[in-house]
């Protein structure tokens, strides 16, 4: 047993560690307790406390990984508050004049509403937003198709026959270190379900789960799509998102069944901490996808933010003719670092799976490409396709690609493209010459670069999604 | 329109332009020629700004403003241009995007507001026209794939959604066929004004059977060796530049 597995389980019986059912916050630590504690707040069933006991219990014999590459100062999770009530409204700011000025410009330039700017800044105005007209006909219609879509705190209420079927099936609760601690810890998240041969009449979008705008530092979302029915899921926004937590683990499971579709993006915008990587978030996701006869899963990523992201959404090719998709735009600056790219497992016989990936590195960020295509021992047929492309702004900082293939079946065709490029002299003259200045010019090369993710990204989404990377690579010439 | 005095510039720490001067008045055109290495792109760069090629001596005024201490963007803002020798590729931005943002940059600096979507598409697709290229150019990424006439073509395209008082065009008829040539040099005299002046750098005098240059300069070793009207051209085309570079030594 490793030295830091034993001191975990000393602390653990460490006498006098009380928690109290009444409060709010949790002092930092970990244990059965605090386990116990966090699902006696949200005064779950049994099952579900048994559940994160045991994954709490396999964490306890897990390692965190080392593999990636990626250089943070070791976290002390025995340092970390498991659990914070949400903010009172008591506590938050009254009005967008008491968040702080930068955020605020920020918001500007990204041209979010103002409405939306005082959800994201936190202020205090839940109840209005709540009684918006649109947020009220968006519910009503995906009642009418029979969607569900709400907190999965409420789901393991509400539906615990689906959540209790499902729930660690995609993502075993030993697969990886972060969710195992997910598992035993996980704040709230969202729970979706379309029903057999439904197609949801709107894209799913956690701007609108809006009891649940703060779901906390574990975040853990499960997506059902019954047989033949089809959905698009957007996760996260533009807006720059600041949290005091530093430590992010969450965990996506997406399942389609036979013929259904499932396309999830993400616009991930975790604050990336200052020039200096001083603050930032670490964001450790585990995301996977499990595909039945003749599903797709789709995933499409924009990641800008964070200081340290570890995160690979993966598609099990299980059922014949399956389809898994990855696009992905990693960008990252200053002192970033991000080690993201997916997992094609292809089971099935005639599966595919397509991988596009951008990268792009500035400042001194260091930005890895981590992708994994398996073709089993019965996939035969299955075919692959994956472009990796680098893009380099200045001579700090750096691209690294790791793609793993693995192919036990010989009519299995796995094809990998890559390139690295550099945002040229030529290329930054071409515009300045045409009128831009430094930074339009950067942008709009860099936009051009990430074109074929963008064309994934539904249309609003992928407006932002431009402009965010206009924002995000500010500083980063001249 | 532009007043180069006593220019000197260095690439690299490498002097390159030596005491040049030249006078570009309003409506004018003007050839350069002059033997590979004389440094004609390297003037044409010095004054559009190229970071890279600095200006170590000298002064250049345009449109009564002192050039030299202008970033790039703005001088392209003011209205001048540089068609390039060897235009870049850059993936995924499409020519129309990068032209609008350019167009409206340009508008912007002189007060006026940005054109609409469908002004500028008007615009677009009539400057293609003009240079012979399918409007399924406007879509594709800025020389993306383009042949080398496509990309000079395209070039003239800018220059003409541009509207600069002054432009440069570097070696734009070179590799061009006889067809191409001629639409190039249609694109070029469409645009005559009496208030914008060009700058045509070539080597080959059959371009300037099409476009008729008020002088003919020849640019040798970094400096402006002899001046003329247009039968200078053909002196060059018949004799080559040896006699010259002899002359000065
Ligand atoms: N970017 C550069 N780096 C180094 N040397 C350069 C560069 N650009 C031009 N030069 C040098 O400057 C001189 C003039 O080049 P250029 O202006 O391209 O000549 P021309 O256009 O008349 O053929 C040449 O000796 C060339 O090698
Ligand atoms: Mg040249």
């Amino acid at each position: 047993m490793s030295e830091q597995v034993e001191q975990l389980i000393k602390k653990e019986y460490a006498a006098g560690f009380h928690t109290d059912i009444e409060s709010e916050t949790l002092p930092p630590g970990l244990n059965e307790d605090v386990v116990r504690f966090i699902s006696a707040k949200k005064n779950e069933p049994e099952w579900m406390l048994e559940w994160r006991l045991k994954a709490y219990r396999a964490w306890l014999t897990m390692k965190e990984p080392d593999w990636a590459h990626v250089h943070y100062p070791e976290i002390d999770f025995q340092a970390v508050s498991y659990y914070s009530a949400p903010k009172s409204l008591a506590d938050r700011p009254k009005s967008l004049d008491e968040v702080d000025p930068d955020l605020i410009e920020t918001y500007n330039k990204l041209g979010i509403p103002l409405h939306e700017q005082e959800m994201l800044a936190g202020v205090a105005v839940d109840a209005v937003f709540d009684s918006v007209s649109v947020v009220t006909t968006f519910r009503g219609k995906l009642e009418e198709a029979g969607v569900i879509f709400c907190p999965i705190s409420e789901a393991v209420h509400k539906y615990p026959e689906l959540v209790k079927k499902y729930i660690g099936t995609v993502v075993p609760q030993r697969d990886n270190y972060y969710a195992a601690l997910n598992s035993a810890v996980f704040s709230d998240g969202s729970f979706v379900y379309i029903p057999k041969g439904v197609r949801c009449p709107m894209e799913l979008s956690t701007y609108f789960r809006i009891n649940q705008m703060n779901t906390g530092q574990f975040e853990r979302t499960l997506i059902i799509a019954d047989e033949g029915s089809h959905v698009s899921y957007l996760e996260g926004c533009t807006a720059p998102q600041r949290d005091e937590n530093q430590l992010h683990a969450a965990v996506v499971e997406l399942i389609a069944l036979d013929n259904a579709e499932i396309k999830y993006s993400t616009v991930q915008n975790w604050y990336p901490g200052d020039e200096n990587g001083k603050g930032g978030i670490y964001n450790f996701v585990t995301k996977r996808g499990i595909c039945h006869t003749r599903a797709k899963i789709s995933w499409t990523q924009v990641e800008t933010g964070s200081a340290v992201t570890w995160k690979y959404p993966s598609c099990i090719l299980k059922g014949d003719h399956s389809i898994g998709e990855f696009y992905s735009v990693a960008l990252t600056n200053n002192c970033q670092q991000a080690d993201t790219g997916t997992k094609m497992i292809h089971l099935g016989k005639h599966t595919k799976s397509t991988i596009i990936s951008k990268g792009i590195s500035a400042g001194r960020s260091q930005n890895a490409y981590r992708g994994l295509v398996r073709m089993g021992p019965s996939a035969a047929g299955a075919r692959n396709y994956t472009q990796c492309d680098s893009l380099l702004i200045g001579d700090r900082c750096g691209a690294h690609t790791f793609p793993y293939i693995e192919s036990a079946h010989p009519s299995a065709i796995v094809e990998h493209e890559a390139t690295t490029s550099k945002v040229s002299d030529d290329q930054m003259f071409l515009c300045q010459q045409r009128g831009l200045d430094a930074e339009k010019a950067v942008s709009m090369i860099v936009n051009g670069f990430c074109r074929e993710v963008f064309k994934q990204l539904p249309m609003e989404f992928a407006v932002e999604a431009g402009k965010l990377l206009e924002v995000s690579l500010e500083g980063s010439v001249g | 329109m532009l007043k180069i005095n006593e220019l000197c510039a260095s690439v690299e720490d490498k002097a390159i332009i030596r005491q040049l001067s030249l006078d570009v008045g309003p409506g004018e055109i003007h050839a350069i020629m002059g033997p590979n290495g004389a440094g004609k792109s390297t003037l044409g760069n010095v004054l559009a700004g190229r970071p890279g090629y600095e200006p170590t001596a000298g002064s250049v005024t345009f449109k009564g403003l002192d050039l030299l201490d202008m970033d790039p963007e703005i001088r392209a803002r003011e209205g001048l241009f540089l068609a390039f020798q060897y235009p870049v590729e850059i993936p995924g931005v499409s020519n129309m995007e990068l032209l609008k943002a350019a167009v409206d940059a340009r508008r912007s600096h002189a007060g006026l507001s940005e054109l609409s979507a469908i002004d500028f598409m008007k615009m677009a697709r009539e400057a293609c026209k003009a240079v012979d290229l399918d409007q399924s150019f406007l879509k594709r990424g800025v020389n993306e794939g383009f042949s080398g006439g496509e990309k000079k073509r395209n070039e003239i395209m800018q220059m003409m959604l541009m509207e600069p008082s002054l432009c440069i065009l570097d070696e734009t008829d070179s590799g061009l066929d006889i067809d191409a040539l001629q639409v190039v040099a249609r694109g070029v005299n469409a645009m005559r004004a009496a208030d914008r002046s060009f700058i045509v750098v070539t080597h080959y005098q059959r371009l300037l059977d099409y476009i008729v240059p008020d002088y003919v300069h020849v640019l040798a070793n970094g400096r402006i060796v002899k001046s003329g009207d247009k039968s200078l051209a053909l002196e060059l085309e018949a004799k080559g530049y040896s006699w010259l570079e002899d002359e000065v030594a």
